[in-house]
């Protein structure tokens, strides 16, 4: 097929830091005409009635009602990653536009690195690293302890896709399973990770060695861990957080850590992203912070992207979308 | 988990005199500990534990003689030191104290006459006391070495039953935390946990890089190098990560233990090395496996692949992973044991940024170092009692 009679799609930029991965960029080009945001701002004329799609890489480009209303034949908005807390929902659909994630693909990642903080965090890892490392090292001290992760009991809080990953997994470390969610699971799922269901997070917070939240972001759950939750929390308990940052109340969060009314803390995201570099989290040696990399692998990249191609494709040809993010 | 299994399993049992009621626990073989049914037990346990940090080792911990019995005549052990830099923590100490007369290294060089008839034991901690023949010559009395930890290979095994000494282990109390030490450097090497947590808090990070990845666990392929009961624990936490599970050792699974944990058996390790994302090395030290991962098994191995290491530095020639790791013959590697340990400060492997080193941590919990101490005191009472030991390890 010929470039010109591809579909249009409006993308941010292509390398760099943020851009759409060179190496996707050929695949995508086999199934659209991709258009820069320059491109587009360059030739808005033309360009604002032909493109169709906006293939969203990383939050960007950023949409707003400007751009929904100079797009008059934008039919579908293809997001990567599962959050959608960066999208007006409602704005996005009262111009008739469609909206698609990747929820699946980015799952097991997600659940990976959320096993990859709390056996960090236990095991005092980074900690543990540095002192292995550091030039002022000469022994190791046979004093230096971490905490065990097999057999201690994990609260999860937010039971969808990622949150039942990360159950499957502690399970073979023999855990006992806590879990809070909206809606509670069917007894045949329940009884597969052996996950207790806890009506009240309270329950959940109290009895739990480790927190771990992977609920998405709504209003609901806009800063659901504040003072009160981190109090009830064990003073030998660790939060782990692979969501969004907002779902913690951040400052409650540095209190608690620096008055041990928990132990630990490990956060692939935070509010915002990266902190300020003088922020109080940065300094804290019970707190592992990493940059949002929860589906920062080769692979899941490439199958969202994959994904996001389907749902653009099934969106532009009237079919049911795979992924479709319903208001 | 098992040893919470066991003490539950335990307390309808009465207390026979002379039998130490955890023996028995550690007679219970590893693998066939898993279940659903404990769960909930295995928290009571925690919490006990948690509230009372005595109670653990007091109330399983039986020893026969120590009805009535003044501390001069609870068997003499020997220990480097209580506390310090290289000694015996203070809570373990207090633990081994229930059965044992305490006599530290100083305590006995000042008073070796009297002290070298009483010492029936040593404790070995974190590899120290150094066992030696002038050591075993003064102590007429010894009869058990009882080692914290898996690995014996600081102890000259030969020469030490030469005169008359057993040797024990503790395999059973290290294998969760680590076998969790080697799922959690798998993790954190692939997903580069170190590197992202030193970006996060960089002063110099302005941004997070889209474009900054790293490598999946689940489904990877691993190959487990020494199925022991260690290997078998990383085998059965791999598997809830859908990984396809290899492994290499001297003799083979039977056929439901590999299919409980699906794992497939590489008689060569050659296949294994060839095939696998992540080669986990979790064998003891021994002649046979010093330097068993040189530059010949590394060449072998994937250019995308990470090379674990949780059981003993020697096992890997350093000299020849440096060279790989420089030359990316392999991806990445992630060491809780190097050789020395310490490495020299000035060792290349400090300064390579596809490494996670860790200071040999494998049973660095609370939890682990307190299991450590109740199964070698049940094994030492078990020698000086002359009942069978639960973990006696052998010379060749």
């Amino acid at each position: 097929m010929e470039g010109q009679d591809l579909p249009y799609v409006l993308i941010d930029h292509i390398g760099g830091k943020h851009g759409v991965y060179e190496d996707h960029v050929e695949f995508l080009e086999k199934h659209f005409h991709l258009i820069t945001m320059t491109e587009y701002l360059e030739n808005k004329k033309f360009l604002s009635n032909k493109i169709r799609a906006i293939y969203m890489w990383y939050h960007r480009p950023v949409i707003n009602e400007e751009l929904l209303q100079s797009l008059p034949n934008l039919k579908i908005v293809a997001s990567s990653g599962v959050g959608i807390d960066h999208l007006d929902l409602k704005l996005i659909s009262s111009y008739g536009v469609k909206v698609s994630n990747t929820p699946f693909v980015v799952s097991t990642d997600t659940a990976d690195l959320g096993m990859a903080l709390m056996l960090a965090s236990s095991r005092r890892l980074v900690e543990g690293y540095q002192i292995a490392v550091s030039p002022d090292t000469e022994y190791f001290p046979a004093d230096w302890l971490g905490a065990e992760v097999s057999g201690a009991t994990l609260g999860i809080v937010g039971m969808g896709t990622i949150g039942y990953k990360v159950a499957e997994r502690a399970k073979a470390f023999e855990m006992k399973i806590l879990y809070h969610n909206r809606n509670r699971r069917n007894k045949e799922e329940e009884s597969a990770v052996g996950a207790i269901y806890c009506k009240k997070i309270d329950d959940l917070l109290q009895q739990s060695d480790f927190v771990l939240l992977s609920v998405n972001l709504t209003p609901q759950t806009h800063k659901l861990i504040g003072k009160r939750e981190l109090e009830l929390m064990k003073p030998t308990a660790t939060l782990i957080n692979t969501s969004r940052g907002l779902v913690v109340d951040q400052d409650a969060l540095v209190e608690a850590l620096q008055n041990k009314v928990i132990k630990a803390a490990a956060l692939d995201v935070t509010y915002p992203e990266p902190l300020p570099r003088d922020h109080p989290l940065l300094k804290m040696k019970n707190v592992i912070i990493t940059p949002h990399i929860g589906s920062a692998t080769k692979k899941t990249r490439r199958l969202m992207m994959e994904n996001m191609m389907e749902s653009i494709q099934a969106g532009l040809a009237g079919l049911p979308i795979p992924n479709e993010v319903l208001l | 988990m098992l040893r919470s299994k066991a003490f539950s399993l335990l307390k309808p049992i009465p207390l026979m005199s002379g039998q130490s009621n955890l023996a028995y626990k550690f007679i219970r073989p590893a693998i066939a500990s898993h279940g659903h049914c404990c769960h909930r037990r295995s928290v009571d346990y925690r919490q006990r534990y948690k509230t009372h940090p005595g109670s653990a080792g007091g109330r399983t911990i039986s020893a026969p003689q120590t009805k009535v019995m003044a501390e001069e005549e609870l068997p003499g052990v020997l220990i480097l030191d209580i506390g310090g830099t290289h000694g015996v923590l203070e809570n373990l100490a207090a633990l081994l104290k229930k059965h044992f007369r305490l006599i530290t290294m100083k305590e006995f060089l000042q008073n070796k006459k009297e002290m070298s008839k009483k010492i029936q034991a040593v404790f070995v901690f974190e590899c120290r006391p150094i066992i030696d023949r002038e050591l075993l010559e003064s102590l007429p009395n010894l009869k058990v070495i009882g080692n914290s930890g898996v690995g014996v290979d600081h102890l000259d095994l030969k020469m030490i039953s030469s005169f008359g000494v057993k040797v024990t282990n503790t395999p059973h109390a290290v294998a969760d935390s680590t076998a969790d030490i080697g799922m959690a450097l798998m993790l954190a090497s692939a997903r580069r946990l170190v590197e992202g947590c030193q970006i996060a808090v960089s002063p110099d990070t302005k941004y997070f890089a889209v474009d900054w990845l790293g490598v999946e666990v689940t489904r990877a392929t691993l190959g487990i190098i020494g199925m022991g009961s260690i290997g078998y624990r990383v085998a059965q936490r791999a598997r809830a990560f859908d990984m396809r599970i290899l492994y290499h050792n001297r003799n083979r699974r039977r056929k439901e233990e590999e299919e409980a944990v699906g794992a497939h058996y590489c008689e060569k390790m050659e296949d294994l090395l060839q095939q696998s994302d992540f080669v986990m090395v979790v064998v003891s030290l021994t002649p046979e496996t010093h330097k068993l991962i040189g530059k010949k098994e590394l060449g072998l191995m994937k250019p995308t692949a990470t090379l674990i290491n949780i059981s003993r530095g020697a096992v890997i020639d350093q000299d020849a992973l440096v060279e790989a790791l420089q030359n990316k013959v392999i991806r990445a590697a992630a060491l809780d044991v190097t050789y020395p340990e310490p490495l020299p400060r000035d060792h290349p492997l400090l300064k390579l940024n596809n490494i996670i080193i860790t200071p040999h941590i494998g049973t660095a919990t609370v939890q682990a170092i307190r299991m450590m101490a109740e199964e070698a005191i049940t094994n030492m009472l078990a020698v000086l009692n002359g009942q069978p030991i639960p973990s006696e390890v052998f010379p060749k």
